[in-house]
């Protein structure tokens, strides 16, 4: 296994079109709960431990083996808004297609044909990492890690934030996002012997709610 | 001496009686958590929780166990809200609740909200199993202190699966010591009440319904299998009430 691979999957120049959301940052933004430096990394906090936990975790699951299908449900259980739903379906394929063709194998091909309209994410994410020979600790990483620098660098283009305060709340948040990946990992090997339903489910109801409200904006500068 | 909490269970059994109503060929309360069958509406048995004495407090272990078998219809409300508190036990009480109704049965359940005062812990769990066909109405309202009150910690995981398969799986943790970030922007944003409507019906897999908001803190969302979500914060309980009120009168 080569640890450089996770750079590649982590890069946010992968061409896997995440750059388009924002993570409910712009939801958050006109809403104005995210005002700042310090109201984004509020944000990001919540985020973190309550969506990154879950990516992370079915993340993790999927390089450890688990059923594909029933991560996805899990998946599905987890995300009562419909429009993320759809988002994480459609991040999903995009990250499939790069992966297919930066790390070719059976398996990915395999994704693609059961999952014609895409798998979550977090779960393709999985996929991918196993596929680049990484680690279940690596892929949850890889997602926590993308369930707050979404969101911050949403917010420098949203409010003009200065990019080094946006760097600086992600910094902060590194000794959290080291503790997420644990219980992240820690649940997805307990998951192996019991299931999909020892993965977290931890929610935040105004990430659901924010991600409904900004679905119904007629102009939008990011897709969720 | 070693103090232990207060466990108790009470269980309800609920069964079409073939005569066009529903009967409760069990219905055990247990110590703190007493129930009372009150008068029934048409096909409908309805049962009222009635807290014997407050609780749950540290350390304690409720469980309340509701069956409604094929064809039944059962309505189960609480007679006041239930708040958390902290007892003379350290460590954190449970409050479990599993919720089966089988094919073609309906089951409302409609508790008041719980509050979770200052230095308590309290982890709910709410697992609900519907088989084909079954209806379900089911309200969790969460209110974080008394007026004016810090909220102690609290952490409610809610599942529901229709016919084995889970249509939602949702944890909520908040209060102190809860993990960071659940006061702020992306969970709860300072509102100090939180809910949750869930509604089965069968016929939303053939016509679901469609997202829309309720307002700029409440969404109703068609959820992944015959089920919706209405999911809100608000300021307080009663402004709470009042959004899921309207969300499940705007259902039909």
């Amino acid at each position: 296994m080569s640890r450089a691979a996770l750079l590649v999957l982590a890069d946010g120049r992968f061409p896997a079109g995440g750059h388009a959301h924002s993570g409910g940052a712009e939801a958050a933004v006109k809403a104005g709960r995210i005002t700042g430096g310090a109201s984004l990394e509020d944000f990001c906090r919540g985020r973190l431990h309550t969506a990154g936990l879950v990516s992370a975790s079915l993340a993790a699951a999927a390089v450890l083996g688990l059923d594909v299908r029933e991560l996805d449900a899990a998946a599905d259980a987890r995300t009562p808004s419909p429009a993320l739903r759809a988002a994480a379906r459609k991040l999903g394929r995009q990250l499939l297609r790069a992966a297919r063709a930066t790390w070719p194998g059976d398996e990915l091909d395999a994704v693609a044909r059961e999952f014609p309209k895409g798998a979550h994410q977090p779960v393709v994410l999985g996929l991918a990492a196993r596929a680049a020979g990484l680690e279940a600790v690596d892929a949850a990483y890889c997602a926590a890690y993308e369930s707050v620098s979404g969101p911050a660098s949403a917010t420098v283009r949203l409010l003009s934030l200065d990019p080094f305060d946006a760097t600086g709340a992600l910094a902060r948040l590194a000794p959290e996002l080291d503790r997420v990946v644990d219980r992240a990992v820690e649940a997805a090997r307990r998951a192996v012997d019991d299931g999909v339903d020892a993965l977290p489910a931890a929610s935040g109801p105004l990430l659901e709610i924010g991600a409904e409200a900004h679905a119904a904006w007629a102009v939008r500068l990011f897709a969720s | 001496m070693t103090v232990t909490g207060v466990r108790a269970t009470a269980r309800i059994l609920a069964r079409d009686d073939g005569r066009g109503g529903t009967s409760l060929p069990v219905l055990e309360g247990d110590g703190p958590l007493a129930l009372r069958r009150t008068r029934a509406s048409g096909a409908e048995a309805r049962v009222m929780l009635v807290g014997a004495m407050s609780g749950p407090l540290g350390g304690d272990r409720f469980a309340v166990e509701a069956k409604v078998a094929e064809g039944a219809r059962l309505s189960v409300g609480s007679a006041a809200a239930t708040i958390a508190l902290p007892g003379q036990t350290k460590g954190e009480a449970h409050y479990d609740i599993r919720l089966d109704v089988a094919d073609g049965g309906e089951l409302a359940w409609l508790p008041e909200q719980l509050i979770s005062a200052r230095g308590s812990d309290l982890y709910v769990t709410t697992r609900v199993e519907l088989g084909a066909r079954a209806r379900l109405v089911l309200r969790e309202e969460q209110v974080l202190g008394r007026a004016g009150e810090e909220p102690g910690r609290l952490t409610s995981r809610l599942t529901v699966r229709v016919e084995g398969r889970a249509v939602l799986d949702q944890e909520l943790a908040c209060g102190p010591g809860a993990p960071g970030g659940w006061d702020g922007s992306a969970v709860l944003g300072g509102r100090r009440a939180v809910g949750q409507l869930v509604v089965v019906r069968p016929e939303f897999a053939a016509e679901p319904v469609a997202a829309r908001m309720l307002g700029e803190e409440a969404a109703l969302m068609p959820l992944a299998g015959p089920a919706v979500l209405v999911s809100a914060v608000a300021a307080d309980a009663l402004r709470l009430r009042r959004l899921l009120d309207e969300a499940l009168a705007a259902l039909g």
